[in-house]
């Protein structure tokens, strides 16, 4: 049997990083702190990982000032909704394999 | 990976992506009391208009703003901005409440999505309808109002449940029914804001509420 784990996109091992693309994947932009509010995490955590998204290039960050607090806002680019989208199809598939099995 | 936990993570990204995209926490129980009092000012409005033994004729003019507010038309127009106040005051409290049971924050980039989206069709409406009433259009009223809510409930039916968008379909297809039958506006009215509403908020209510 071959399971399609190579299918699999690395850059969403992680639960939190899986979390913000499906955030992005449905709003055109999102800010950090209304982020942090919806996944219930820390500064760090999220920011650590919003970078590694970044360096993947699967979102843009756009900086923005709001009088004189900084307003950072994140945008899912072309290539992260591709990702995202086979990641979740290589996920439907493992389940029915293992229906199957 | 278990099957179990790819279930999990794809029932969680479901979840997240309903939750940061559409506001859940508009409560069906104030669509209901919308619907109330909606009839309640529909019976007034009857009542003001059969009571009344001087028959007003509309004279196609422009109208003093002291003359409009004294005249039957005034009064009707006073009702219909008590049943609108009404229902927003209880839509507000309801749904705050509801917002913090379900942990939404009331006022976040969801509902403010919502308002903006309900408040474009509603404003523009009101003010249109505003300018027919002073001059003299009062038939064009009633099927108007319906239509220019069911655009603003398709709007926010993309920021809430989607049951919302049906409601919003189903007061244009009202108001242009009663657009096509003059005479009957109160009954289309009462139609449109009262019954429906009750109808679409009790489903809401028995969907979601509870």
């Amino acid at each position: 049997m071959k399971v399609p784990f190579e299918k699999l996109d690395k850059a969403f091992e992680n639960r939190l990083r899986l979390q913000i693309m499906s955030v992005l994947m449905v709003n055109d932009r999102y800010d950090f702190n209304s982020l942090k509010e919806l996944l219930d995490t820390t500064d760090g955590n999220l920011a650590s990982h919003l970078k590694g998204l970044e360096k993947e290039e699967y979102i843009l960050v756009h900086k923005t000032f709001l009088g004189r607090k900084p307003n950072t806002t994140y945008e899912a680019t072309e290539k992260g909704k591709t990702a995202f989208k086979q990641h979740l199809d290589a996920l439907e598939k493992l389940i029915k394999q293992q229906k199957a099995s | 990976m278990e099957e179990k936990e790819i279930k999990d993570e794809l029932a969680s990204i479901r979840s997240l992506m309903e939750r940061s995209s559409k506001f859940i926490s508009l409560s069906g129980l104030s669509g209901i009391l919308a619907g109330v009092y909606a009839l309640i000012g529909a019976a007034a409005a009857y009542y003001l208009l059969t009571s009344n033994t001087v028959r007003e004729y509309p004279y196609h003019g422009y109208y003093s703003f002291g003359h409009l507010f004294n005249s039957l038309v005034g009064q009707l127009l006073i009702i219909a901005v008590l049943v609108f106040a009404a229902s927003v005051t209880s839509g507000i409290i309801l749904t705050n409440r509801k917002a913090r049971r379900k942990g939404q924050a009331i006022w976040g980039s969801t509902s403010k999505a919502l308002l903006f989206n309900m408040a474009t069709p509603l404003v523009a409406g009101a003010l249109l309808l505003f300018i027919f009433i002073v001059h003299g259009y009062y038939g064009i009223v009633g099927p108007s109002s319906l239509v220019f809510y069911g655009l603003a409930l398709v709007g926010a039916g993309n920021f809430t449940f989607t049951l919302v968008k049906y409601l919003g379909l189903c007061e244009i297809a009202i108001g242009l029914i009663a657009a096509c039958l003059p005479g009957y506006g109160l009954l289309f009215w009462a139609i449109g804001f009262g019954v429906l509403h009750i109808v679409y908020g009790s489903m809401m209510y028995f969907k979601y509420d509870r």
